[in-house]
Order: C-alpha cells, then sequence, then structure tokens
C-alpha cells in the first residue's frame, strides 16, 4: 500500500530538484571548474590560452612574486572590512527605527531601502562623481568607501531588519523588569539576539565587496584599485587568462576559507539564537 | 502598613476604562489573587504595578511611598510573564543570574544563589541547557526562579500557569503554594481560573470590567459572594430571582417564582418586597428518593432530567414543580453504586435553611 504512495514522491523530489542542479551544473560548476584549469595552463600567443596540453605554473610563479598582488589583496580585504563595519554601523539604527515602526508602515519603509535598485548601477555611481567632484574628494579611498557602503547598505539593512522585527518585545520588557537599563537592555538582549542578522548581512557585504570593480574603478585613484580590478584587468586587458585565474581562485579561497571560519564562530557563539535566524 | 498600596486606580484607552477606581491593600507575604474573566483589567493593573504602563488617576505606594515616575528597572519587584519571556540567548543558569547581575551581586554570590534558586524549583540537572531545550513546565520553573532569585519584594505573575496542561497546572499549584511559603515573598497573582484562585491565594480580589467587585478570602467568596456576578464566577451555582415576603432577626422567606416560599438567614436588615436572588451551591443540596425521609424545611418535588457522572460526584439537574432547575451535586460514596437516582426519577430536593444566600439587586 505504502510502496505506490511514496514512489511518485520520490520522483516529484526528483522532478522539482533536477532543473535547478542542472542549472547550477552547467552555468556554476563547469565555469568554476574551466577558471581553476585555467589557472595551471600557460597564456596563448595571442593572450587567452595556449592549446592544450601545455600546462604550468608560471601564473602562479608570477603572483607570489610580486608583492604587489599581495598588496592589493590586503588593501581589498582592508576595504571589504571596512566597508561591512560602516554598513554595520548604518544600518543597524536603520534596521531597528523600520522593525519599531507600525506594522503598515514597514513594508513602505522597507521599499524605499530597496527603492535606488530600481536606477542603474553605474548610474548611481555617476551621481557619486557628480556630487564627490565638487567636494574634492573624488578619486581618494575614501570615495570608494562612500560608493561601496553607499551600493553595499541595504544588504545589511534587510537582514538586519528581517532579524530585529522577530524579536520578542516581552524580552525587553522582562529585562527591564529585572533591572536593566536602556544601555544594557540593547547590549545583553538586542544585540546578541540580532548576531545572525548581523553575520549575514556582512556576508552580502564583504563578499561582493571584494570582487567590486566598478565602483574603485570609477571613484577611485590609480592607487585604489582591488582584486576585482586585477582580475577584470587581466581577463579583459591583458589577456592573461591563467593569471586572472589563478587571481580568482585565491580570492574564492580566500572567502570560503573566511566564510567557514565565521560559520565555526558563530556556532560556538550564538547559541539559542537559532530560533530567531 | 500595608506593603502595596493601590488608591483609585485609573486607566483608560481612549473611551474604554480598562480600570476603573480599584483600591487594594495587599499586606506583606500575601498570595493575593487578581480573579476575573477575560478582558477584566488584571494584566493592566499589573503593568501599572510593574512600572510598564501609567495609571491616568490614583497612585500606588510601595511601603508608603507612591511609585509615580520609578521606571520598572528600579522598582523593587519583579514579574512572571505568562509567555515566560525567557531569554533564548542566555542558557538556566544564565537567565536566572541576569536579575542577580542588574543589581551588581558579586560573582561568588552570583554563583551561590543561582544554585540555591535552582534547587529550590528542582532544576538542578538543567542548569547549562538553552530555554529552547526545555519542556513548558521547565521554563515555567525557570522563569519563576528567575523572578524569586533576588529576593523582590514583591513578585507579580500574569497567568503563569496558562500555558500547562491540566495535570501540570495542578501540580505547579502545589509547588508555587510550598515555593511562596518558603520564600515568603509577596505573591500577586493574576488568573482567570477560579479554581486556581480558590485554591492558592489568601486572599481574591475578583473583577470585572475593570473594578473589583469582591474582595475576601477564598472561602468567604466561595460561601458568601456579594452578588450574582461573583456568585456566577466563582464555582456552579444555582441562581433563582426570588421576592422578599418575610423578614425577621436575621431569618427570611424567600418566594421563588412558581417554587413557595424558600427559608433562608441573612444578618443584614431587609425590608419585604425586595427583589433580589437566592444563591444555592449544588453540593449543598440533598436529593431523596420519594420513600426516604428528610426533615428539613427547604424541600421541593421534582423529577430528574439530566444526570452527569463526574466519578467522585454525579450532578443532577432536577426540575421542579413549574420549569425551574435546580442542581444538586451528591457525592459517589458508596461503592458499586454509582448512581442513586435516573433520569425520570421522582426525587425530593432539599437543603438547609442556611445553605443558601439571598443576593440584593
Ligand atoms: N495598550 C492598550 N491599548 C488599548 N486597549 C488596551 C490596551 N491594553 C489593554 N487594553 C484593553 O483593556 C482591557 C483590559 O485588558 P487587560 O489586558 O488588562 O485584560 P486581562 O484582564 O488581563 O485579560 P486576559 O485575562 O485576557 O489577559 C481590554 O479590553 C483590552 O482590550
Ligand atoms: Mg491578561
Amino acid at each position: 500500500m505504502s510502496a505506490p504512495r511514496t514512489q511518485p514522491a520520490g520522483l516529484t523530489k526528483w522532478a522539482v530538484t533536477l532543473p535547478p542542479t542542472l542549472f547550477l551544473l552547467a552555468f556554476f560548476l563547469v565555469p568554476a571548474l574551466i577558471v581553476v584549469v585555467a589557472g595551471f595552463r600557460e597564456t596563448g600567443e595571442f593572450g587567452g590560452l595556449a592549446p592544450w596540453p601545455q600546462v604550468s605554473l608560471d601564473a602562479w610563479r608570477f603572483l607570489l612574486g610580486d608583492v604587489i598582488y599581495l598588496e592589493v589583496f590586503a588593501r581589498s580585504f582592508l576595504v571589504a572590512a571596512l566597508t561591512t563595519l560602516i554598513c554595520i554601523v548604518l544600518a543597524y539604527p536603520l534596521a531597528w527605527l523600520i522593525a519599531r515602526s507600525p506594522k503598515q508602515r514597514r513594508d513602505v519603509l522597507v521599499l524605499l531601502v530597496i527603492l535606488p535598485f530600481a536606477s542603474n548601477f553605474l548610474v548611481r555611481i555617476y551621481a557619486w562623481i557628480m556630487l564627490l567632484g565638487p567636494a574634492n574628494l573624488l578619486y581618494t579611498p575614501l570615495a570608494v568607501i562612500v560608493g561601496m557602503v553607499y551600493a553595499h547598505l541595504p544588504f545589511m539593512v534587510l537582514p538586519l531588519y528581517t532579524n530585529l522585527e522577530k524579536h520578542d518585545p516581552a524580552l525587553l520588557e522582562a529585562a527591564q523588569d529585572l533591572g536593566a537599563n536602556a544601555w544594557t537592555r540593547f547590549w545583553r538582549v538586542t544585540f546578541p539576539l540580532s548576531l545572525p542578522g548581523i553575520f549575514s548581512g556582512s556576508a552580502l557585504v564583504f563578499i561582493p565587496v571584494l570582487g567590486m570593480f566598478a565602483a574603485p574603478e570609477l571613484l577611485g585613484g590609480t592607487g585604489d584599485i582591488l582584486i576585482g580590478n586585477l582580475i577584470k584587468e587581466q581577463f579583459l586587458d591583458n589577456r592573461d587568462w591563467p593569471l586572472g585565474s589563478a587571481l580568482a581562485i585565491m580570492l574564492t579561497a580566500c572567502v570560503l576559507a573566511l566564510a567557514g571560519l565565521s560559520a565555526w564562530a558563530a556556532k560556538r557563539g550564538m547559541h539559542g539564537t537559532e530560533a530567531i535566524t | 502598613m500595608a506593603l502595596l498600596e493601590i488608591r483609585k486606580l485609573t486607566r483608560r484607552f481612549g473611551a474604554l476604562e480598562a480600570v476603573k477606581d480599584v483600591s487594594l491593600a495587599i499586606e506583606a507575604g500575601e498570595f493575593f489573587t487578581l480573579l476575573g474573566p477575560s478582558g477584566c483589567g488584571k494584566t493592566t493593573i499589573l503593568r501599572m504595578i510593574a512600572g510598564f504602563d501609567a495609571p491616568d488617576e490614583g497612585e500606588i505606594l510601595l511601603d508608603g511611598v507612591s511609585l509615580a515616575g520609578v521606571p520598572p528597572e528600579r522598582r523593587p519587584l519583579h514579574t512572571v510573564f505568562q509567555s515566560y519571556a525567557l531569554f533564548p540567548h542566555m542558557s538556566v543558569a544564565g537567565n536566572i543570574a541576569f536579575p542577580l547581575e542588574m543589581a551588581g551581586k558579586p560573582k561568588d554570590e552570583i554563583r551561590r544563589r543561582v544554585k540555591e534558586t535552582l534547587a529550590l524549583v528542582h532544576l538542578e540537572e538543567k542548569t547549562e541547557s538553552f530555554p529552547h531545550e526545555l519542556s513548558g513546565g521547565q521554563k515555567q520553573r525557570v522563569a519563576l526562579a528567575r523572578g524569586l532569585v533576588n529576593q523582590p519584594r514583591l513578585l507579580l505573575l500574569d497567568e503563569p500557569l496558562g500555558a500547562l496542561d491540566a495535570k501540570l497546572r495542578v501540580e505547579m499549584q502545589s509547588e508555587l503554594i510550598a515555593l511562596q511559603r518558603e520564600v515568603g515573598i509577596t505573591f500577586i497573582f493574576v488568573t482567570h481560573s477560579q479554581q486556581e484562585a480558590l485554591a492558592l491565594s489568601h486572599r481574591i480580589a475578583v473583577m470585572r470590567d475593570g473594578r473589583v467587585e469582591q474582595l475576601d478570602e477564598p472561602d468567604t467568596l466561595y460561601s458568601a459572594p456579594a452578588n450574582r456576578f461573583v456568585a456566577d464566577f466563582i464555582g456552579k451555582i444555582n441562581l433563582l430571582d426570588v421576592e422578599v415576603v418575610a423578614s425577621s432577626k436575621a431569618r427570611l422567606g424567600l418566594r421563588a417564582a412558581g417554587l413557595g416560599e424558600i427559608a433562608a438567614t441573612d444578618p443584614r436588615p431587609i425590608t419585604v418586597g425586595e427583589r433580589g436572588a437566592f444563591a444555592l451551591r449544588p453540593e449543598l443540596v440533598r436529593v431523596f428518593g420519594r420513600r426516604e425521609s428528610a426533615d428539613l424545611k427547604n424541600r421541593f418535588e421534582g423529577t430528574v432530567r439530566e444526570l452527569l457522572y463526574l466519578g467522585d460526584v454525579t450532578l443532577y439537574k432536577v426540575e421542579l414543580a413549574d420549569g425551574c432547575v435546580i442542581e444538586a451535586m451528591m457525592p459517589n460514596a458508596a461503592p458499586g453504586r454509582a448512581k442513586f437516582h435516573e433520569v425520570g426519577d421522582v426525587v425530593t430536593v432539599c437543603w438547609r435553611h442556611d445553605a443558601g444566600v439571598y443576593l440584593r439587586n
């Protein structure tokens, strides 16, 4: 009796999960593998890749041999970290305010947060050029940070808001009732419970910032290039695919290591907040 | 001087008067209960005592000092919330330590007091668990422990047993009584369960629509309700519309529509011709077979229309002469014989002349 009933369920499961699986295989895993392989090939005569089957570590030797690449990596991580931190500081009060406002107004406020996405990203960056130019801030590291923060703030606000909105107001009342003042209530109750929101927001900001090349290219000076610019340069301008691939692999490895580390840290430090994630 | 005094407290929400002119005095060490149907203003009163809400009129005094303007975190009283409101990111020990940390107690004292309080509520083995790993009854105990640990002057409990199943509720009731006696902290307990209120409290304030209808000890409340509402709200009761036909020296003659005269007592001076209600508890009504004798003044003949066998007792609904129905409750004392009368039996119901109370309209 039960067998015929479970079989279609299993089939349905496959039917539903197969298309996205195939999509990911074709358009994510395969390209990723191509990049990995390209990192260990040689540059062709006219750029791109030399014909199969040459294999070489030239790109890696070059990459690890020049301290400039390490510098760009370090600068990129610094910019990403700084952007993330500023986003947290700016997004927190905003998300908190939205979460605390009357229910009917929240949706409108959330809409306002994502409204900038309605216009093209480059257009918005050009708008910043107009704004920063007269202020004599254009082509400085500050301009890069401003652009990055501006572009990524909604990605911090949304997960934080989703988290804060779910907080049970009774917890704050309980804390107050038990003797906690406003400051303590925030640091002992609201903040720890919002850590999952901060973590997912940080991931959504930190990782894209690492790979971003448009903002530094348009807003930053010559000394402000980031890994994203380097990678783009190798593929499009220098046509040095192996070096571009090697850079991309290194970036991905760093991000994965970081993600693993923070997941591990989160697991140890955020007990009991699962219910609110 | 009373520990907590509430004077002419009124709270309005728009046009709604949630609390109307409530005055109460609660003594130190008392287990005081606010009892009333949903929406009668119990939580509103507790929130004003805790400081989360401010009265529109009247005042609240603790040890004779007004609490007006004192924020909740500085009031020496704690609340046990109906939803428990345990901190999900803190262990059981962390939750219980919280009020002590807020009070700035030294670390080793905190450790000692947390341990003692955990023992008090029988949760020693759950010290390091997190709230989501606990059962409803265990969460309830943690909430209690957290409220008690810093020895507040007053503990406010807002339907703390509301979320528990019936059996656990009764268990927790006994524990609550024992706990309150042991720690000696004054409890203000809110419930809409009359059984819970009667079982736990030293005194009960019965509320309706924001007003206190009667404030008395449980047995007084049960045996001498002040009005129809209290009589009806607490326990099962027969309520008959009556007219006073005789009144002399605390003895009353009451006429219920079609029933004839009922003999009752009342120490108050009552004038003949007054209208009111006669309230009679079912367990004070005896039901006899026709051939059994009963030498009580109040005796009326009727027919058993319905009976409810409840195990320990049986509830009989007896229809009297002209449609008036009296409920009687008889213990099922004799083994092997659950019911004394069957549906359709002609019986005599009777009660002592001092069994019921006359309620003025
Ligand atoms: N913040 C508020 N705004 C408007 N009306 C309120 C507010 N708080 C309570 N009320 C109203 O005041 C009345 C009393 O509410 P309260 O919560 O005190 O009732 P309760 O006796 O605790 O009921 P329950 O047993 O259901 O908890 C209700 O009619 C409620 O709708
Ligand atoms: Mg309530």
